[in-house]
């Protein structure tokens, strides 16, 4: 039954969120919304690489730029083509990166990988800095379309397509999660030799992880060039976004497809909010403060909290 | 006797310029109990691991049921039934007792059952170690004989047709002992051949039908445990000229 309870929990979501685009009518909801959920992608997406498979990676930022400027390519090849083409070509070539980079780098261990990863970003965004087609390093303009059929703007339009990225990469995630390839990437998170020796094929279970862990990165990226109407490559590839993308299951909790979501509801509204009532500039030290608490007080995140508490609760039972 | 089922031929192993292992050859036969001994730093854990996958080894072949595995990964070896346990006790910490033992059923032994089906079986791996009490208990806080006791039943449930057990009583007591050698001992009961690494003396010989010596990479002698107690250079190899 819990299944059904999930498909249903997905479509009450998505139904919610078209009768949204109808009622709201302050476009500033839609924007608040379209960033949490963008963070809640990209947190969902280095979840499944590092929490579920245990390969911290530091380039999730370089992923995320690829699949925008995936977007830009498209746009300036073919002339402006509808955003949905860019949703679908991003993912796949974003996770060709991720199957290409992990065939590389995946021999690598612990410390070693992340600043494998971290190098790749730099690598990429020092390609697209010097590649003019797609703006160099001065960037390029994004006009987006001043009319969209089914919907009074622009935005409401993104917020859309977040909102379903969003929960197909909920889906993804879960389905990693709870399938015979999930218990395979937990058993490469707690002893990659030990799995290998148990009939866990571990090379070819860390290549789907980065793969899809890449092709979900680009999928959150290939919107957001409409969304910010203006791309250049340091803001694109700021440490920032990866900083972002591994503290929300951090805060979440990494063990479970429920800690992203759980964590980006918490980390975006917060960051939201106080930009909003105080100021933007505070936003990286909200990230700072709140990771800092949670691995410290609660290192497996929220629902890694929940869950001992359940477990405290029924023993006693 | 039934008929071979692995046969490591002229196997060399090199660390650098270091031979850890010179052309040892090495058979068994199903349903077999070889015990491996040596002094520190024969050899004994290499071999394991080149006939397990952990190690590829540059010269010599390993073949197991009539097929050639030199150069299969782990977890392929894994599949065709041959499985380890380590010498230092390697559970998945973040999972429960009874979840260490579904990764091997399900990729090893490529059960595709029920969940409800597969924990059925797993219960019944647990209550031949004596852990089936405990099976949703987290494996990270396992004591030392406990963790063997998982080891070796995760090892049972890939189902193997060789199992390699690398030290599975070292620092245990007298009477932990004994338990781990009943369990191993069942375990060869229901048809599974075991390669037994051991240092206790006493075990290795209730355990083995046939013991192979290991000295500096070389094997020096493989017999009945009779015959290696007796052996001149087995006793060379372990208390000097």
């Amino acid at each position: 039954m819990k299944l059904n309870r999930f498909w249903v929990g997905i479509v009450v979501v998505l139904l919610a969120g078209l009768a949204f685009t109808k009622i709201a009518d302050n476009e500033f909801y839609f924007y608040a919304i379209y960033a949490v959920l963008q963070l809640m992608v990209m947190g969902i997406a280095w979840n499944i690489l590092g929490g579920f498979t245990g390969y911290v990676n530091f380039g999730a930022g370089g992923f995320f730029a690829a699949g925008a400027y995936t977007t830009v390519f498209l746009h300036k090849a073919l002339d402006g083509p509808p955003l949905l083409v860019a949703v679908v070509v991003a993912p796949i070539v974003c996770g060709l990166i991720g199957l290409g980079i992990g065939y590389l780098t995946l021999r690598l261990k612990g410390v070693y990988f992340a600043i494998a990863t971290l190098a790749v970003a730099i690598i990429l965004e020092t390609l697209v800095i010097n590649w003019e087609y797609v703006g160099g390093a001065g960037g390029y303009y994004f006009l987006i379309p001043e009319k969209i059929p089914f919907f009074d703007s622009y935005i409401e339009w993104l917020f859309t397509v977040i909102l379903v990225i969003t929960l197909f990469a909920i889906v993804v995630s879960r389905y990693l999660n709870s399938s015979r390839i999930g218990q395979g990437l937990a058993a490469i998170r707690d002893d990659e030799l030990a799995a290998e020796c148990m009939g866990v094929p571990t090379l070819k279970l860390k290549l789907i992880s980065t793969t899809v862990m890449g092709a979900l990165m680009g999928m959150a990226g290939a919107p957001f060039p409409y969304f910010i109407t203006f791309v250049e490559p340091v803001s694109t590839f700021s440490l920032l976004i990866a900083v972002n993308a591994i503290a929300v299951p951090m805060i979440g909790g990494t063990m479970t497809w429920l800690g992203p979501v759980v964590g980006a509801i918490v980390l975006g509204s917060i960051q939201e909010i106080v930009t909003v009532s105080i100021s933007s500039e505070l936003n990286m030290l909200i990230v700072g403060v709140v990771l800092v608490g949670f691995i410290t007080l609660a290192p497996q995140g929220i629902t890694g909290v929940y869950r001992d508490f359940r477990d405290k609760r029924r023993r006693r039972k | 006797m039934s008929e071979e089922i692995l046969s490591v031929k002229d196997l060399t192993k090199r660390f650098g310029g270091f031979t850890a292992l010179d052309a040892v050859n090495v058979s068994l036969s199903g349903r077999e109990r070889l015990g491996l001994i040596g002094p520190n730093g024969s050899g004994k854990t290499t071999l394991i691991n080149c006939i397990s996958g952990a190690l590829v080894n540059e010269q010599g072949s390993v073949s197991f049921k009539g097929q050639e595995v030199t150069g299969l990964k782990a977890s392929k070896r894994a599949r065709l039934g041959i499985i380890r346990s380590f010498q230092i006790p390697r559970p998945f910490r973040s999972m429960s007792i009874i979840e260490n033992l579904l990764v091997p059923m399900e990729y090893a032994a490529s059960e595709r059952k029920e969940h409800g089906q597969l924990r059925d079986q797993a219960m019944e791996f647990l209550e031949l170690v004596g852990l089936n009490d405990r099976a949703d208990e987290n494996s990270s806080n396992l004591t030392q004989i406990d963790l063997r006791r998982l080891e070796l039943a995760r090892a049972l449930s890939a189902k193997p047709s060789l199992l390699l057990s690398d030290e599975s009583m070292a620092g245990l007591s007298s009477s932990e002992v004994d338990e781990i050698l009943d369990i191993l001992l069942a375990l060869n009961e229901r048809g599974v051949a075991v390669i037994m690494i051991e240092h206790i003396m006493r075990a290795v010989m209730k355990f083995s039908e046939r013991i192979v010596v290991l000295d500096a990479g070389k094997k020096i002698a493989d017999g009945s445990p009779d015959e290696i107690v007796n052996n001149p250079d087995v006793e060379r190899a372990y208390l000097g000229e």
